[in-house]
């Protein structure tokens, strides 16, 4: 189990990412991230939604029985998720217009409650506050990036309606990549954002194989050569 | 033994339900003015796309009334009628009216009305259609609604409110005709309604209390 902050973080980004190795939360995965807008707008509410039930289920850990801690988790995530959805209701109502029922469906989403009971519930406010974060950023890091390629593919375009989120003033951040770009539909309806993730899983797994290659490799090398052996990690 | 357990669980579990409850209805407190104002200011850009903001000089948003009319207006619940008038006479109607038989599910509308029974414009408020085919109604994807202002029930004759395929003048989409038929349905329905009751749309009362009566 993760102790040190640097193997939280690593693990909630890279080795342990929710949608590239636990493959939770895919159902709001595959349906919001369509746009880099979208994918950003649920990606940082889960975050947020994440951050907050693990601060909370860390404070109370001592003080749920064992038998209730399901129903109570459950019950702190909806609080934070009824929450979230009324801010972003009242501050970024176009976006909330858009992201629709999955605000809500926020709830169901495996990645909170399997970290609730699997991390906060045996570590520290700190601990928890950052396992939450931490895995928050790597699930809202693979919906943006599923999110660029389905809007580039399917729109030709990224971060279109950027000011949904940002505001008026900030439609420069749009960028065409394709001017009249008739798009192509397959990757903006769910069996295109299938297909993205499992190439993005096929991605991931090349890079660790040739990154263990390359630490294996090092191992090996002759002692002449120690600062290259002392370099891997 | 075991009963004083399940009262102790039972307490617990209320208690987080009570702390809980409480700071979500704070949360809805706090926030309450900003997604009315958010909700209004999203009407209103409707509203306006439909019937132009410099036509009306009153509060279109609160001169409103509902009616109910299943067969021609798509829906039995009550559809919300908007009035814009200038100077107290009638100017324009927006009405909410509902494209029932949808590809997959109904299409919200507004349909803006001139009095002399025109198209001010039509707009689409929700719908569930196919990307890429029948969502071309929408007015982000296409311009083909913006083919319905102007038009009225003389303009095209009765037998031109179709589309093409069906001997009509609209354009129906490729691959897409189901979408755009029931739209054309809808907008021909919504002045049928309009040309019965003209004179009542106007004349009813709002049901909305005009402003500065206790609100911000």
């Amino acid at each position: 189990m993760a102790e040190t902050p640097r193997e939280i973080i690593n693990e909630g980004l890279w080795r342990n990412n929710t949608a590239l190795v636990q493959l939770l939360g895919l159902c709001p995965l595959l349906a919001v991230s369509g746009t880099v807008i979208n994918a950003l707008g649920l990606g940082l509410a889960t975050t947020l939604v994440l951050g907050g039930s693990n601060v909370t289920v860390s404070l109370v850990r001592n003080l749920v029985r064992p038998e209730l801690r399901i129903p109570t988790f459950v019950l702190i995530i909806a609080c934070f998720v009824t929450a979230v959805e009324l801010l972003m209701k009242a501050f970024v109502y176009d976006l909330y217009l858009i992201l629709g029922i999955f605000i809500p469906l926020i709830v169901t989403n495996c990645v909170i409650i399997a970290r609730a009971e699997s991390f906060a519930s045996k570590h520290n406010v700190g601990r928890s506050l950052l396992d939450g974060l931490s895995m928050g950023a790597g699930f809202t890091l693979v919906l943006v990036v599923l999110g660029g390629m389905r809007e580039a593919i399917g729109h030709g375009t990224l971060l279109a309606q950027a000011e949904l989120m940002f505001g008026a003033g900030s439609e420069w951040l749009t960028v065409t990549l394709v001017d009249d770009y008739r798009g192509y539909l397959l990757a903006i309806l769910p069996p295109g954002a299938f297909i993205g993730l499992g190439l993005l899983i096929a991605l991931k797994n090349v890079i660790d194989r040739r990154s263990a290659e390359r630490a294996a490799k090092r191992q090996r090398a002759p002692l002449g050569t120690a600062g290259e052996a002392a370099g891997s990690s | 033994m075991l009963r004083q357990y399940m009262t102790r669980s039972a307490v617990i579990l209320g208690l987080f339900a009570l702390v809980g409850g409480g700071l979500v209805a704070y949360i809805h407190q706090l926030t309450h003015p900003y997604i009315e104002a958010s909700e209004r200011a999203y009407m209103l850009r409707s509203l306006h796309a439909v019937i132009p903001p410099e036509t009306h000089d009153n509060d279109i948003f609160r001169d409103m009334i509902t009616v109910r009319d299943p067969e021609l207006l798509g829906t039995d619940k009550p559809v919300p009628v908007f009035r814009a008038r200038r100077q107290g006479k009638p100017v324009a109607v927006a009405i909410m009216s509902v494209a029932p038989d949808g590809y997959v599910g109904p299409i919200r509308l507004l349909v803006g009305i001139r009095v002399d029974g025109t198209v001010s414009g039509v707009r689409v408020l929700s719908h569930k259609e196919t990307p890429g085919l029948g969502d071309g109604i929408d007015e982000r994807r296409s311009d083909w609604i913006l083919g319905f202002t102007g038009r009225s029930l003389g303009n095209p004759e009765r037998k031109g409110w179709y589309v093409q395929r069906d001997g009509g003048v609209f354009d129906q989409f490729t691959g897409a005709t189901i979408t755009p038929r029931a739209v054309v349905k809808a907008v021909y329905n919504t002045l049928k309604y309009y040309q019965r009751h003209r004179q009542r749309l106007f004349e009813e009362k709002s049901i909305v209390a005009p402003a500065g009566d206790g609100d911000a």
